[in-house]
């Protein structure tokens, strides 16, 4: 009786009426012409709600048109695939507009001068000027806390995937992990703390310090994944003609590893050249060229961006330095995530089979 | 209930691969019929195309014509979604959900179809287990993940999930292979009573299986590697197992390639 | 089985020997063995000293600072380091850091997963792939450019939708503007959205891609829809995936500074409308406040971020737990 209840619900056919396959693009283009049409009517001026009621539009028009031609569970259907369209694109759209500024006001005054020159006798409200400086002082803190930072973390890697057991591996597993999560601000805090104990001016390397705080547990993860992608067989094979662990894990397991850990280190050298906040505090600016990163407050790009945004009260040649030294800085972390990407590709241990 | 499938032409590939060329067959309402044959000859392929399974594997496509009655389900128009409520699949690897109940994934396909009344669902849920012959063994802990269940139970989990939605036909591919042999009686004997209700076509892989459970067997073969596999002959299993009409069923029934 | 085992068992004599081999070879007598693993093993140990020295100093500048303070350091509603007697209070800061987290955590986790799902189970494969690329690379962005994107091209785009807000939510309270320039708690959240968009995203779609072939197809022969089987199999398994991804985007957006310090036209006070300018956050604070403070207002900064630094750890505490339960439970269904 109930499986009569059962057959009744379903539609005694399999064809079921569809929506031809232009339909989506057509409530598309009708929904942004709709939207931009009440947006124009309503006197709105902001790109932002254009787009908001376009997509609005685009998924009501859908549900609507879909839940009475096909029902609705093909509704439903379509409107989650809409509805997935609709956040891809608005997620693009800033993404994109950011990738866009940078690049075309950033080539205003980009040139070689720009990048040769410091801002040492500029004011910060005119035109002229450079980033020479702050290349130098990223350069320098960046360089000094990869010194740090990666033989630090690759080596506590090593000692979690090939010796660590017990209580001290999963304590620093679990820290590396928390470590990971630590705000750029508050490393900075912690060297600060330091400094302000031993009374010590703003200099180069304590932002180095702060950056290789952030920069190990990174080097740490990702150099674990790669050391864990190596086959045990290579490390029996070597052990058992002899070789010592340790010269194992030097000659075998590393060299195996290699293009990982180098990509991995790329990777982080690229996080931590973006961060601001630990060098503003500790590292502090300065408009002059400062090669001595132990002495002495220095620039950095990042920095160097904050301040001509921060300090120079609306003037638009400040601006442009601000925007072309991010293009400079980007170009510098997308350059190292390529490469790295790149060595990834290439030195990939071939699996199995 | 149970519906006639008549499968002409059919040609599916993957990407460029062609997997399986020209079959034709015919498959009888309330039988079961067994698809045998060596690895990599498409039975599980062919399988998966009587219900629009096969173009969910990236890069599947099929050509030809499968007639449900009369019906082709690859016609223009026809809705993959309702093919595939018309033609219930159980899979190699038991697969209930593992995030739902066992009552939950029973009446997981029920839900998708809009609402029944709680007594409703719950007359359903309890035929259907009954009908998988598992009941007995889960009514006290319906609300237990489906997970927790054993590997054979599992796989009728499977099936009462898959017959909860009254489907016309039950595709099974290789159901047992996974399963110790007592599970794997016990899922014989399902199939002996569920085929009463059902058009039933199994994939299996063990000969003995196909002999004990089906009224038809089909053989598939290729003939070589990276050939398409096709259909070498259909008949009756008695016919099939006894005195096949093509030499090749002959060999591989008794063991002599496979 | 189990009865030969029992009866004819040999005595277990083999065990002990074993071991000790076992002993003597992890306490290796060469000299390079032993420095290798005392090198690796204090790297180990200097991360742990790190982390103890972080919590030690700050705990130790802190206690200096809020041993000073006349007001109350959880509760007061103004930073006065400079006045005698010196009266300052994380309140503020508090409720900004979470306001602002939660607005960017209610804006990007929908879409984020969204996207997820656009790239596992949605877009054409031809797509997915570089898609999935570029977004990588969206997340190595550096937070200042954020910023500078954010305060000089967001912000003037603002106005607009706040206007909007107001004229159709205002009455709400949480919705009224008063017209200033729209560098507020909102355009704080959306910015910081925007930011931690493409590590949830990416986390997502790990777990997405993880999702058994099986359990979907499962579902396909159900005869369900694509955004059933979404629903029926990929969503659930991939929930606590998808949470830990959050809180990992939620230690982001707590501790952003510098996104923060460029958009927010801060005041030390509570904004009951998202839309009108002020309040402040944590990091904001500290890096806004920092270049003027004197050596007492350094340390009630320092007292600040150790706030900051204990609501992290048990935000991103929490994620990895979640993550590592996940991992024994799809371990135990494998």
């Amino acid at each position: 009786m109930s499986t009569a209840a059962v057959t009744d619900k379903r539609p005694s056919t399999l064809r079921a009426a569809s929506l031809p396959k232009w339909t989506s693009p057509a409530i598309a283009v009708g929904a942004i012409a709709l939207g931009i049409g009440i947006s124009f009517a309503a006197d709105l001026h902001s790109e932002i709600q254009w787009a908001l009621i376009a997509a609005v539009l685009f998924v009501l028009g859908t549900y609507g048109i879909s839940a009475r031609v096909e029902g609705r569970r093909q509704a439903k259907d379509r409107v989650a695939t809409s509805f997935v369209w609709v956040a891809f694109l608005l997620a693009v759209i800033p993404l994109v507009s950011l990738v866009w500024t940078t690049v075309s006001r950033g080539v205003k005054v980009l040139d070689v001068y720009f990048l040769t020159h410091s801002m040492g006798v500029v004011a910060d409200s005119e035109p002229g000027g450079g980033i020479y400086h702050a290349i130098i002082g990223s350069l320098e803190q960046v360089g000094l806390a990869t010194l740090i930072g990666a033989p630090i973390g690759v080596m506590t890697a090593i000692y979690l995937v090939e010796y660590g057991r017990g209580r001290l591996a999963q304590a620093v597993t679990f820290f590396v992990d928390v470590m990971t999560g630590i705000p750029s601000i508050v490393a900075g805090l912690f060297i600060l703390s330091l400094m302000l104990i031993f009374e010590m001016q703003p200099f180069g390397f304590a932002g180095s310090l702060a950056l290789a705080i952030l920069m190990m547990p990174v080097v740490v993860r990702s150099t674990e994944e790669m050391l864990k992608l190596v086959p045990n067989e290579l490390r029996e094979a070597s052990l058992a003609l002899g070789v010592p662990k340790w010269r194992t894990i030097l000659k075998v397991v590393l060299p195996t590893s290699i293009g990982g850990i180098t990509t991995g280190i790329m990777l982080a050298i690229a996080r931590i050249a973006g961060e601001t906040a630990p060098v503003l505090l500790l590292v502090f600016g300065n408009p002059f060229i400062n090669n001595n990163p132990f002495e002495g407050a220095q620039a950095s790009l990042p920095l160097y961006i904050y301040q001509q945004y921060a300090q120079s009260a609306g003037a638009n040649a400040a601006y442009d330095r601000a925007w072309a030294a991010s293009l400079t800085l980007i170009a510098f972390v997308m350059i190292l995530n390529l490469v790295a990407r790149g060595i990834a590709r290439w030195k990939a241990p071939k699996a199995g089979r | 209930m149970a519906k006639r499938i008549d499968v002409s032409g059919l040609t599916a590939y993957y990407g460029s691969h062609k997997a399986i060329e020209d079959i034709s067959m015919t498959v009888e309402p309330r039988s079961v019929t067994a698809f045998i044959g060596p690895s990599g000859c498409g039975k599980s392929t062919f399988l998966r195309t009587l219900n629009r399974m096969h173009e969910v594997t990236p890069g599947g496509r099929v050509e030809g014509k499968v007639l449900l009655d009369d019906e082709d389900l690859y016609g223009t128009g026809v809705d993959p979604v309702s093919v595939r409520r018309e033609v219930g699949m159980v899979f190699q690897r038991p697969n209930p959900f593992p995030t739902m109940s066992i009552y939950e994934n029973v009446a997981a396909g029920l839900r998708l179809n809009g609402s029944y009344k709680k007594s409703e669902l719950n007359d359903i849920v309890e035929r259907s287990l009954k009908g998988a012959n598992l009941w007995n063994e889960v009514k006290d802990r319906l609300n237990k993940p489906g997970s927790g269940l054993s590997g054979g139970q599992q796989q009728r989990l499977c099936i009462a999930r898959a017959i909860a939605v009254e489907p016309k036909v039950l595709l099974m591919d290789e159901p047992c292979s996974a399963l110790d042999p007592i599970s794997t009686l016990a899922i014989e004997d399902l199939i002996g009573e569920l085929k009463e209700r059902f058009t039933i076509v199994i994939v299996t892989h063990n000969m003995q299986q196909a002999a004990r459970v089906s009224d038809r067997t089909a053989f598939f073969n290729l003939s070589a590697v990276g050939q398409p596999g096709r259909l070498i002959e259909i008949d009756d299993t008695e016919r099939i197992f006894s005195n096949p009409s093509v030499q090749a069923t002959e060999d591989y029934i008794s063991g002599r390639f496979g | 089985m189990d009865i030969s085992t029992t009866t004819d068992a040999p005595p277990p004599t083999p065990q002990p020997p074993v071991a000790e081999q076992k002993r003597a070879a992890r306490g290796a007598t060469r000299p390079g063995d032993r420095i290798f693993l005392g090198l690796s093993r204090g790297s180990g140990i200097l991360l742990l000293v790190v982390m103890a020295a972080i919590a030690v100093f700050l705990t130790y500048r802190a206690a200096l600072a809020i041993s000073d303070d006349h007001g109350n350091f959880l509760t007061t509603f103004e930073w006065n380091t400079n006045l005698t007697p010196p009266s300052f209070g994380i309140a503020v800061l508090a409720f900004g850091t979470i306001v602002s987290s939660v607005i960017a955590m209610a804006i990007a986790v929908p879409i984020a997963v969204a996207i997820a799902l656009f790239l596992t189970h949605y877009s054409p494969r031809r797509l997915s792939g570089p898609i999935a690329y570029v977004i990588d690379l969206l997340a190595a962005v550096p937070s200042i450019v954020y910023g500078l994107w954010g305060a000089l091209i967001l912000v003037p785009h603002m106005d607009g939708l706040f206007g909007w807000l107001n004229d159709y939510l205002g009455w709400t309270g949480i919705f009224s503007w008063e017209g200033g320039a729209p560098r507020s708690m909102l355009t704080v959240g959306i910015l910081l959205a925007i930011m931690i968009l493409p590590i949830i995203t990416n986390v997502s779609r790990e777990v997405f891609r993880q999702v058994p072939r099986m359990h979907e197809e499962a579902a396909l022969a159900l005869g369900a829809t694509r955004w059933e089987v979404v629903r029926m199999a990929v969503l659930p398994f991939g929930r606590s995936g998808v949470i830990s991804a959050s809180m990992l985007g939620l230690g982001r957006a707590l501790g952003e500074t510098m996104a923060v310090a460029t958009v927010l036209s801060p005041s030390y006070d509570i904004q009951a409308s998202l839309l009108n300018p002020g309040g402040g956050t944590f990091a904001q604070n500290i890096a806004s406040k920092f270049g003027e403070a004197t050596p007492l207002g350094r340390d009630a900064l320092i007292a600040s971020g150790l706030v900051l630094f204990v609501i992290t750890l048990l935000v991103n505490g929490a994620a990895r737990a979640i993550i590592a339960r996940r991992k024994e439970y799809s371990g135990a269904n494998a």
